[in-house]
């Protein structure tokens, strides 16, 4: 039992070699015309989501803490790589790192004061954060103000965002099972005992804070020369846009990254496959919430990682034992 | 005078509002003995520990750590001087495994940085490696091993307050302090678990400084206790000296004092 490590490392380059095996698949069926152009860049969004979402799990699920300014992040990484390229002509690669960075430091910046707050005071920290970063940019004329800023490259493709999905959830796997990330989840189950066995609560706070908002960040870079036009509404950078990050997170479950992953893909096809969807999401969102209130109260995947062990679980069922198989990595 | 090994609390007062939790005290521990604080409920003896942990701010005193002054040092930085505890009212993860548990508890030895672990470069393998070895060892001493896969929350009541001792341990302190440790548990469990004390203190080469209502475990274990009353510190000593002196007598008057029953 104890010595799950040799079959963990196997198991995440047998997870690699899947996924690239399924860029190729994709990539056929693209060249194919089995996937329309409109379908990859659907999965193009897909994957920005998934960023989104994963990072802001970080904080939510891992940390425990109820940041949900996740879209101001994102809109920084958006406008600021865009003003990257299209002014200054920075390469795009840099111009996602810059915007990672940036976010990062604003997150820092925000973190060390917002994150001595908890509960609904941090919620609401946050969330004038985000509101705060969109009217500024609403007021800076050079990136269009409340027009939107239009006209950028289009630089992103679908196999960048792939890419930076996996970066992103391979980091947050990782970091999760590190000392590091130990550190993270101790805070989020009794920060006092976690404060007496030597962890600066803190400072890890503030870091898990960071590592969220410097992927939301790369996320927006992406996203603005995705689709070559980046909007300052509520809908796209603002409150409502972080309330759909914050959605999918809940729904996927608390601490789970498979969970997000999987809600960030079902979530974004969603209102591409059913015409229609897409004025009535906020009305779905909150009934999907409200169904899992009822029926899945931990969030879909409920802080447990699709994984052999999990899988075994869930066809044994076995009668409730005592000797619940944790899983060493994951952190439920 | 030179920095001496142990612990050395001068005048420590502290207050909640009007309330005086602890007045003045003074007290000194050094390496490697096994002392007690009794006292009446809401006597002050958590708020000592509280201070001594950083976990709440004396308005006065100081408190010296083998020479280290702790006095306003925030919790993380006492446990990084080697002072471990425990908690009155069991403070584990309770959604994570035991094992889990206890690598938290390393997370001082760890030599890896954010990065590195991102990475997993060489060291970070090596060194979780080391922390299941380490955590297992320590495991074994408390008998928990075959749990290390439960929750901690699941576990049974008297194996959760040892595992919590067991956590504090894989901290390698030098000071451990144990708020009520036997508090819960049956007579059986108390034996085994002053036996347990007595164990991880000679071969971890701690000094262990514990607050305590049940007298047979304290009369067992300690060569020295301090008293306190209303925050104030009423005696000290031995155990005999202790409980003959008529100021304890009298602050545990209406009650059953401790070693009657
Ligand atoms: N954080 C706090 N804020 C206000 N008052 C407090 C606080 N902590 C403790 N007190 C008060 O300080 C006094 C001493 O409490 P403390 O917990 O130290 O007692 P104790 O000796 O540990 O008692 P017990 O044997 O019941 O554990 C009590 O009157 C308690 O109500
Ligand atoms: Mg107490």
């Amino acid at each position: 039992m104890l010595d799950l490590k040799g079959r963990k490392g196997k198991w995440n380059i047998s997870v690699l070699i899947l996924l690239g095996i399924l860029y190729l698949v994709i990539h056929c069926m693209a060249a194919s015309r089995i996937l329309l152009p409109y379908h990859i860049q659907v999965l193009g969004l897909v994957c920005i989501n998934i960023i989104l979402v994963v990072s802001l799990n970080l904080i939510n699920g891992f940390l425990g803490q109820l940041a949900i300014g996740h879209a101001g992040f994102l809109a920084i990484g958006a406008y600021l790589s865009a003003a990257l390229t299209v002014f200054y002509g920075f390469p795009f690669l840099l111009a996602i790192l810059i915007s990672g960075i940036a976010a990062g430091l604003v997150g820092i910046l925000i973190g060390v004061p917002a994150l001595r707050l908890t509960g609904d005071y941090l919620a609401i920290a946050t969330l004038g954060f985000g509101e705060i970063i969109r009217v500024i940019i609403l007021n800076i004329p050079a990136v269009g103000g409340p027009r939107g800023f239009s006209g950028i490259p289009r630089l992103t493709n679908f196999g960048l965002t792939y890419l930076l999905a996996i970066i992103t959830v391979f980091v947050v796997k990782n970091f999760i099972d590190s000392a590091h990330g130990r550190a993270v989840v101790s805070i989020r189950e009794d920060e006092i005992a976690a404060d007496s066995l030597g962890v600066n609560t803190t400072y890890y706070k503030v870091a898990a804070f960071a590592i969220g908002a410097f992927f939301a960040g790369t996320a927006g870079a992406l996203f603005s020369h995705y689709m070559q036009y980046i909007s300052p509404a509520p809908s796209q950078i603002g409150f409502l846009r972080s309330i759909e990050i914050l959605i999918m997170v809940v729904l996927g479950g608390l601490g789970s990254l498979t969970g997000s992953v999987i809600t960030a893909f079902a979530l974004t096809l969603l209102p591409e496959l059913l015409r229609g969807f897409a004025e009535y999401r906020m009305v779905i969102y909150p009934i999907l919430l409200i169904l899992m209130m009822l029926f899945r109260p931990s969030g879909l995947m409920a802080g447990n990682e699709l994984s052999f062990e999990f899988l075994e679980k869930l066809f044994k069922r076995k009668p409730k034992s005592n000797a619940k198989g944790v899983s060493p990595g994951g952190a439920n | 005078m030179a920095p001496t090994k142990g612990l050395e609390v001068n005048g420590l007062s502290v207050q909640f509002g009007g309330l005086k939790a602890v007045s003045n005290l003074s007290l000194a521990v050094q390496h490697g003995e096994l002392i007690g604080l009794i006292g009446p409920n809401g006597a002050g003896k958590t708020t000592v520990f509280n201070a001594l942990t950083g976990f709440c701010r004396p308005n006065s005193g100081t408190i010296i750590f083998d020479g280290h002054d702790i006095t306003h040092k925030p919790p993380h930085f006492v446990a990084q001087f080697g002072v471990a505890r425990t908690f009155q009212n069991i403070r584990l993860f309770k959604d994570l495994s035991v094992l889990d548990n206890l690598k938290i508890a390393y997370h001082q030895n760890f030599g890896y940085s954010i990065l590195g672990g991102i990475l997993r470069i060489p060291l970070y393998h090596q060194e979780e490696a080391k922390v299941i070895e380490e955590s297992v060892r320590i495991l074994d001493l408390v008998n928990l091993t075959e749990h290390r896969q439960v929750k901690a929350g699941n576990l049974a009541y008297g194996n959760q307050r040892k595992l919590e001792i067991a956590r504090a341990l894989v901290m390698k302190p030098k000071l451990l302090l144990l708020d009520e440790p036997a508090a819960g548990m049956n007579p059986f469990e108390t034996r085994e678990l002053v036996k347990l004390i007595r164990e991880i203190q000679e071969s971890f080469d701690l000094t262990v400084f514990l607050i305590e209502h049940d007298m047979s475990l304290v009369m067992n274990l300690c060569k020295r206790i301090y008293v306190l009353d209303y925050g104030l510190l009423i005696a000290s000593g031995g155990v005999d000296e202790v409980r003959n002196d008529p100021r304890v007598i009298e602050a545990y008057l209406g009650e059953d004092a401790p070693w009657q029953s």
